[in-house]
C-alpha cells in the first residue's frame, strides 16, 4: 500500500480525498498555488508544496511542478482529483516515467476516452448504442452546416476538448450554426488550447444519466448503479441523484452491461463513469466516458456505502475487487446540491469575492457536506466558482429531498451571490418532486429566469409570529426601564402593503403568538451574531435566516424571503401612506450583468439593433458572455471601451427612447 | 366655566386639525406625514405631553388677523423614546406652510431651554416653508432666537434635526448647527438660495432636488448624516439612532443588555488583511465581526468613504468608531474625511462616547486639488480633534500606518490609551517603495536593486515589532482575539478621568 499520496488539486475534492488516506492512514502531500496558501487543503494534508502562480495554467496543470513536488517529498502515488490533470494521459505518463503511481486509468485509456471524437468510434465498435453524429473534426462554418443539414437541426457543436459545459453549443438553423460554430471554436481555443469541433443530434426532453464503474487490474469490471444528473444550468449540472428516479430497472440493467462493455474494451482501471443520454422512451445513448473521480460522486456513495476513493486507492495499489456485481446494492435515495457563488437572479452568473459569513449545518443525520473552504475564504477568479456540495440522503426519495431542505436551511452565505435560494425552489418544485426532470428543467420551469420567491400563507404567519417575538427581545433590550416594557404587546408586521396584527405573550421558557384566532407557540433558539435562528413553532422545529435591516428585517425559509417591519399598529397605519418608492428606470441602459472584462462591443453609435442582436461580450471566469438586445432599439451612445473591467449593473450602453 | 370648556374644545380640535383636512391629505399626496402623525411614530405610546396648543400669532398686517390657526404651524413638548425622555418640535407644513412666526419660534425656544436645563436630547422635525413673510424683522428674529440656543446646546445635549420637507434660506442654519441632520429622500431639501435665485444671479439651471435634496446632501455636501427611504423609516431609525446617546454631557449612554460573549472569536478576520498589500479589503467587516450582535450604525455612509464613522456597542456600551475604508481611496485622509472624522470625535468627546479608531492609512491624498483646498487646515481638525479629546480611545493598526496619518490616528503620542496592532500591521514613516526611492536614490533604475533595498526595507520597518519596542503599541495579537481585547480595554478604562487645562475655548483650526 501507498505510503503517501499527493493530491494534484485544490479545494474540496482535495479535502475529500484527503479525508480517505487520513481514514486509510496514508500521509497526503498537498499542493497549492500563490493565492491557495492559506487554504482549506493545505491545512488538511500532513505536508503541502508551493508549485506555482494563481492562474492553474502556472501552477495545478503544469506538469513538471507536480511531478517535482512529488519528487520532492517522496509521495509514491498522486491523485488527480477531477479537473485539472485528471484526464491528461501526458501527466499519467509523465508520473509513470518517474516511477510514481497514478490513481487513476492507464494513459492509453484516457486517450481512448477523453477525446470525444475517438471515444464515440470506440463506443460504436463496441456495440454501445451512439447518438447520430458526425465524428469527424468539422473543417469551418461551412461544413458545419453541411453537416448539420445532413443530421437535421437542432444540432450540438461540441469542442473536442471540451467538458462541464464549456465549449458546448445548440444551433437551430445555418445562421446560428455559422455563428456558434465561431464562437465555439474561439472559446475552445483559448479554454483548452484547442480548436477541434464536431457536431450532433441535438436530442430534445433529454435525461442525462451516468452508470459509475469501478475495474481492478485484473480484468474485472462492476457498475455501481447510476446518477441522474439531468438538472441543469448553462449545460453545468447543479442537482444530481441517485437513484434515478426516470429509468426503469430493465434500462438500468442494459445501460450498466455497455458501461462495463465500453470500459472492458479499453482495459480500463480505476474508477470511471460512462455518461449516457437518455431520451423520453428511455432510449439511451453514450455521451461520454470520464476517466475520472466525477463531482456527484458521493450520491453514488451514499446510496451503496462505498467509498469510491479509498477503491481507486486500492486499485491503483494493485489490490483486487473484492466485490462482485450481486453485492452492490442500492440502499434509499441520496441527492446532491452544488452550492455555487452565482447570481440565480441574473441568469446564474458566476461571483466572485470573500465570504465573509459562511455558516454550514453540523451534526445532521443523513446529510454530507464536502466543502474546501471555509468563512473568510477567498472564492477566486482562477478556479471554479464552487462554495459547497451538498448532499442529503433518505430511505426513499421525498425522505431525501425533505433531509436536503432542512440542511440548505441552516446555510448562510454572505460576502458572495450564490444559489441557495434556487435551490431551495427547486427541491419544492412540484415536477421535481415527481421525478419529471429532464436537462431542459431549469429552462422550462424558470422561463423568465429565476425570481424571488414569496412565502406560501401558513409560512408566512409562522415566520411574522418568530419576527414579532424577536422584535419583542429587541425592543426590551433596548428600554431604559426594560421591567416597565408589557409582557404582553400588540405589534404589526407589515409587508409589501399589508400588514398583520397580532399579540405576543412572552413566557420565561417562550412566547405565545396570537394572530386571529390562531395561537403560535414559539420557542426560540439563537447564538448571540449567528444569523440562522432555530425556531420550534407548535412543536415543529425549522431553521431561519434573519437579517436585521435597520429599521424591519428580512427572514428567509426554504429560500422564500419575507422582508417586515415590525412596529405598533400606529405606526403600520402610518406606514400605509408611505408612497411605494419606484426605482430608476435603468431599461433604457444596457446593464453589465456580471464583473468582468469587456472584449467587444459589436455596435455603433446611433446604430439599430434587432432583438436577439449581439451588442457586447463580456467575459468572466473565463467565459464568453454575450449581451443582447432584448427589443429592436437604436443605440444612443456607448458609455464604456473595451478592455474595461466593468462591475456589476454598470451601463455599458444606452438606447434611444 | 361651561364656555371656556367649550372653549378649550374648541381650540383643541382646531389645533389638531392643523390646517384642515385638504391640506392634511395634500402632505399625504406629497408622501409626507403631518407633524402629528410623525410624532405618534417617533414617541412611545401615548408618551407625547403637548405644550403652547394655544399659541397664537401676532401679526395683524396683510389680512393675518383674520387668519389664526392654535398652535400656529408647530407641534412642541415632550415625550420618550424607549423610555427615555427627549424634547421635541415638529413643524406643520399643513399650517401657513409651517412657516416661522414669531410666536412659532418662541415655542421651539420654550423646549430647547427645558432641554438644556433638564439636560435630554432634542429633536426637530423640520417641514418648514420658511420665514413668516408678513411679519417681516419679527420672523428674522425668531430664528436668530433659536440659533442662538442651538449653540447653547451644542456639547450640553444631543440636537437631532429631521428635515423631512422644505428647509431653506435662514432656516437652515438651525439644522446645520445641530449634531445630526438627517432627511428624507424625495420629499426634503435644503439650501441657502433656491433655484430661482441661483438661475437670476449665475444662470446654472439646476432643480431644487439636484441643488439640495437629500442624495446631494449624503453624497456631495455631506450636509446631511443620513438619509431614509420615507417619513416611517426616518422616524423608526431615529428612535433606533438615540440607543447610543447618552441624556446630555453629564452621564454616560445607558448600555444595552447583550449574550455576546466578550471572548467571543471571529477566526475569519485572520483571512481579512491581504498578503499584498496594495489589495483592498472592507473595514467594515472588522467592525461588523467585533461589533455586540453585529450591529454598527454608520453616519454619513456614502459621503467621503474613504473614513467609516458610526456607533456600535462593545460588552454593552456604546463605542463611536472611526475607521479608515483601504475600499476607498486606499484609506487616505483627504480634506472631505478629515471634517468628517474629526467632527464626529468632537460629538463623542462632548457626549462622553468612548472611540475606538482602526488604522490602515497610507497617508494623506497629494495632489494640488488638495493642497489648494487646505488640506493642511482640514486634515490638522483630525489631528486637533483626536489630540483634544479625553475620552478612552481604543486604537487598532490593521495594515498600514504610515507618516504623520500614523500620528493623526490616535497614536500613543495624542494621548491614545491603549494601542493595539495586528502581526500585518506597518507602521514606519512611508511605504517601503517611497522610502527605498528616497533613502537609495542612486539606484533608481536599477530595478534588481531596487526591488532587494524595498524587500530589506520591508522585512526591516513594515511590521510592528518597532514601534511596540517603544512602548508605542501596548500589544499585538492575532486578528481573531480582537473583540476581547478591545471589550476588556474599553472596561478598563470605564472610570477614566482626564481634563485639559482651563481655557474659554480652544482654536480649532476651522
Amino acid at each position: 500500500m501507498f505510503k503517501k499520496i499527493l493530491i494534484a488539486n485544490r479545494g474540496e475534492i482535495a479535502c475529500r480525498v484527503i479525508k480517505t488516506c487520513q481514514k486509510m492512514g496514508i500521509k497526503t502531500v498537498a499542493v497549492y498555488s500563490d493565492v491557495d496558501q492559506n487554504s482549506l487543503h493545505v491545512a488538511m494534508a500532513d505536508e503541502s508544496v508551493h508549485i506555482g502562480g494563481a492562474a492553474s495554467s502556472e501552477s495545478y496543470l503544469v506538469i513538471d511542478n507536480i511531478v517535482n513536488a512529488c519528487k520532492q517529498t517522496k509521495a509514491d502515488a498522486v491523485h488527480p482529483g477531477y479537473g485539472f490533470l485528471s484526464e491528461n494521459e501526458a501527466f499519467a505518463h509523465a508520473l509513470v516515467v518517474a516511477g510514481i503511481t497514478f490513481i487513476g486509468p492507464k494513459a492509453e485509456a484516457i486517450v481512448g476516452m477523453g477525446d470525444k471524437i475517438q471515444s464515440k468510434k470506440i463506443a460504436e465498435q463496441a456495440g454501445v448504442n451512439v447518438i447520430p453524429g458526425y465524428t469527424e473534426v468539422l473543417a469551418d462554418s461551412k461544413q458545419a452546416v453541411k453537416v448539420a443539414n445532413e443530421i437535421g437541426y437542432p444540432i450540438m457543436l461540441k469542442a473536442s476538448a471540451g467538458g462541464g459545459g464549456k465549449g458546448m453549443r445548440v444551433v437551430r438553423d445555418d445562421k446560428e450554426c455559422i455563428h456558434g460554430f465561431e464562437r465555439t471554436q474561439n472559446e475552445s481555443l483559448s479554454s483548452f488550447g484547442d480548436n477541434r469541433i464536431f457536431a450532433e443530434k441535438y436530442i430534445t426532453e433529454p435525461h442525462h444519466v451516468e452508470i459509475q464503474i469501478l475495474a481492478d487490474q485484473f480484468g474485472k469490471t462492476l457498475y455501481i448503479g447510476e446518477r441522474e444528473c439531468s438538472i441543469q444550468r448553462r449545460h453545468q449540472k447543479i442537482i444530481e441523484e441517485a437513484p434515478s428516479p426516470f429509468i426503469d430497472s430493465y434500462t438500468r440493467q442494459t445501460m450498466g452491461q455497455q458501461a462495463v462493455t465500453l470500459a472492458t474494451a479499453v482495459h480500463y482501471e480505476s474508477a470511471g463513469t460512462v455518461e449516457f443520454i437518455v431520451d423520453a422512451e428511455q432510449k439511451f445513448y453514450f455521451l461520454e466516458m470520464n476517466t475520472r473521480l466525477q463531482v456527484e460522486h458521493p450520491v453514488t456513495e451514499m446510496v451503496s456505502g462505498l467509498d469510491l476513493v479509498e477503491q481507486m486507492i486500492l486499485i491503483a495499489a494493485g489490490e483486487p475487487l473484492q466485490l462482485n456485481q450481486s453485492d452492490i446494492e442500492t440502499n434509499g435515495s441520496a441527492i446532491e446540491a452544488r452550492i455555487y457563488a452565482e447570481d440565480p437572479y441574473r441568469d446564474f452568473m458566476p461571483s466572485t469575492g470573500r465570504l465573509q459569513r459562511f455558516r454550514i449545518p453540523d451534526n445532521l443525520d443523513s446529510v454530507r457536506i464536502d466543502t474546501g473552504i471555509e468563512e473568510g475564504s477567498e472564492v477566486s477568479i482562477f478556479y471554479d466558482p464552487m462554495i459547497a456540495k451538498l448532499i442529503a440522503h433518505g430511505d426513499n426519495r421525498d425522505r431525501a429531498i425533505e433531509n436536503m431542505l432542512a440542511a440548505l436551511d441552516q446555510f448562510y452565505i454572505s460576502g458572495v451571490s450564490h444559489n441557495l435560494n434556487f435551490l431551495c425552489s427547486i427541491f419544492q418544485n412540484d415536477r421535481f418532486k415527481m421525478g419529471d426532470t429532464t436537462t431542459n428543467f431549469i429552462q422550462e420551469q424558470y422561463p423568465d429566469g429565476f425570481q424571488r420567491e414569496q412565502l406560501n400563507d401558513r409560512q408566512q404567519l409562522v415566520a411574522v409570529s418568530i419576527l414579532a417575538c424577536i422584535h419583542q427581545n429587541n425592543i426590551e433590550r433596548l428600554q431604559f426601564h426594560p421591567e416597565n416594557v408589557s409582557r404582553h404587546s400588540p405589534w404589526s408586521v407589515s409587508f409589501n402593503h399589508t400588514s398583520i396584527d397580532l399579540t405576543v405573550r412572552k413566557f420565561p421558557e417562550n412566547y405565545e403568538v396570537y394572530i386571529g384566532s390562531q395561537v403560535f407557540i414559539v420557542d426560540l433558539l439563537r447564538s448571540p451574531n449567528d444569523p440562522i435562528i432555530k425556531a420550534t413553532v407548535n412543536g415543529h422545529p425549522h431553521f431561519f435566516q434573519l437579517e436585521n435591516l435597520h429599521p424591519g428585517y428580512r427572514l428567509s425559509y426554504r429560500g422564500r424571503v419575507l422582508e417586515a417591519l415590525v412596529t405598533r399598529k400606529r405606526t403600520a397605519e402610518l406606514n400605509q401612506l408611505m408612497p411605494e418608492k419606484i426605482a430608476p428606470d435603468m431599461s433604457k441602459y444596457l446593464l453589465s450583468p456580471m464583473p468582468g472584462l469587456l472584449i467587444k462591443i459589436c455596435v455603433k453609435e446611433s446604430q439599430t439593433v434587432k432583438a436577439g442582436e449581439e451588442l457586447a461580450i463580456v467575459e468572466a471566469m473565463k467565459m464568453e458572455n454575450s449581451l443582447r438586445a432584448i427589443n429592436n432599439a437604436k443605440i444612443k451612445s456607448i458609455l464604456v471601451e473595451e478592455g474595461d473591467n466593468l462591475t456589476v449593473d454598470q451601463a455599458i450602453l444606452e438606447f434611444e427612447d | 366655566m361651561n364656555e371656556n370648556i367649550k372653549e378649550l374644545e374648541k381650540k383643541a380640535k382646531a389645533a389638531k386639525l392643523g390646517g384642515g383636512r385638504a391640506r392634511i391629505e395634500k402632505q399625504h399626496a406629497k408622501g409626507k406625514l403631518t407633524a402629528r402623525e410623525r410624532l405618534d411614530i417617533l414617541l412611545d405610546e401615548d408618551s407625547f405631553q403637548e405644550w403652547d396648543m394655544f399659541v397664537e400669532h401676532r401679526a395683524v398686517d396683510f389680512g393675518m388677523d383674520e387668519q389664526k390657526i392654535p398652535g400656529d404651524g408647530v407641534v412642541t413638548g415632550y415625550g420618550k423614546i424607549n423610555g427615555k425622555l427627549v424634547y421635541v418640535f415638529s413643524q406643520d407644513f399643513t399650517v401657513f406652510g409651517g412657516s416661522l412666526s414669531e410666536a412659532h419660534a418662541e415655542k421651539i425656544c420654550k423646549v430647547m431651554d427645558h432641554a438644556v436645563r433638564n439636560g435630554a436630547p432634542l429633536i426637530g422635525l423640520n417641514d418648514s416653508g420658511g420665514a413668516r413673510i408678513q411679519e417681516g424683522v419679527v420672523s428674522l428674529g425668531g430664528y436668530a432666537e433659536v440659533f442662538q440656543r442651538n449653540v447653547l446646546a451644542s456639547g450640553v445635549v444631543p440636537q437631532i434635526s429631521l428635515v423631512m420637507g422644505p428647509c431653506a434660506g435662514g432656516a437652515v442654519y438651525s439644522p446645520a448647527m445641530t449634531d445630526f441632520i438627517f432627511m428624507v429622500e424625495d420629499s426634503s431639501y435644503m439650501f441657502v438660495t433656491g433655484p430661482e435665485v441661483v438661475k437670476t444671479v449665475t444662470h446654472e439651471e439646476v432643480t431644487a432636488e439636484e441643488l439640495g435634496g437629500a442624495s446631494t446632501h449624503s453624497r456631495k455636501s455631506g450636509v446631511a448624516d443620513l438619509t431614509f427611504k420615507n417619513d416611517t423609516e426616518a422616524l423608526l431609525m431615529t428612535r433606533e439612532f438615540l440607543s447610543y446617546l447618552p441624556q446630555n454631557n453629564k452621564v454616560k449612554s445607558s448600555t444595552v443588555a447583550t449574550d455576546d460573549p466578550v471572548e467571543r472569536e471571529e477566526s475569519s478576520l485572520d483571512t481579512l488583511v491581504p498578503e499584498d498589500p496594495s489589495k483592498p479589503y472592507d473595514i467594515k467587516e472588522v467592525i461588523n465581526k467585533i461589533a455586540d450582535d453585529g450591529e454598527f450604525f454608520e453616519i454619513q455612509p456614502n459621503y467621503a468613504q474613504n473614513i467609516v464613522i458610526g456607533f456600535t456597542r462593545l460588552n454593552g456600551s456604546t463605542i463611536g468608531v472611526v475607521a479608515n475604508q483601504p475600499l476607498v481611496l486606499a484609506g487616505c485622509l483627504d480634506i472631505n474625511a478629515s471634517i468628517k472624522g474629526a467632527r464626529f470625535i468632537r460629538f463623542c468627546d462632548a457626549f462622553n462616547i468612548p472611540i475606538w479608531t482602526l488604522v490602515d492609512v497610507p497617508g494623506f491624498m497629494p495632489g494640488t486639488s488638495q493642497e489648494h483646498g487646505g488640506i493642511i487646515k482640514h486634515g490638522a481638525k483630525l489631528l486637533f480633534a483626536y489630540a483634544e479629546a479625553t475620552v478612552p480611545k481604543v486604537t487598532l493598526i490593521t495594515r498600514k500606518a504610515y507618516g504623520g496619518a500614523y500620528d493623526v490616528m490616535s497614536s500613543k503620542h495624542i494621548r491614545g490609551d491603549v494601542n493595539f496592532a495586528w502581526p500585518s500591521a506597518e507602521i514606519a514613516v512611508m511605504g517601503p517603495k517611497g522610502a527605498v526611492e528616497i533613502i537609495f536614490r542612486k539606484d533608481i533604475g536599477d530595478e534588481q536593486k531596487i526591488e532587494k533595498r524595498t524587500k530589506e526595507y520591508r522585512t526591516k520597518f513594515a511590521n510592528p515589532f518597532i514601534a511596540a519596542s517603544r512602548g508605542y503599541i501596548d500589544d499585538i495579537f492575532l486578528p481573531h482575539k480582537t473583540r476581547g481585547k478591545l471589550c476588556h480595554s474599553f472596561e478598563m478604562l470605564n472610570n477614566k478621568k482626564q481634563e485639559n487645562p482651563w481655557r474659554k475655548h480652544d482654536n480649532i483650526p476651522l
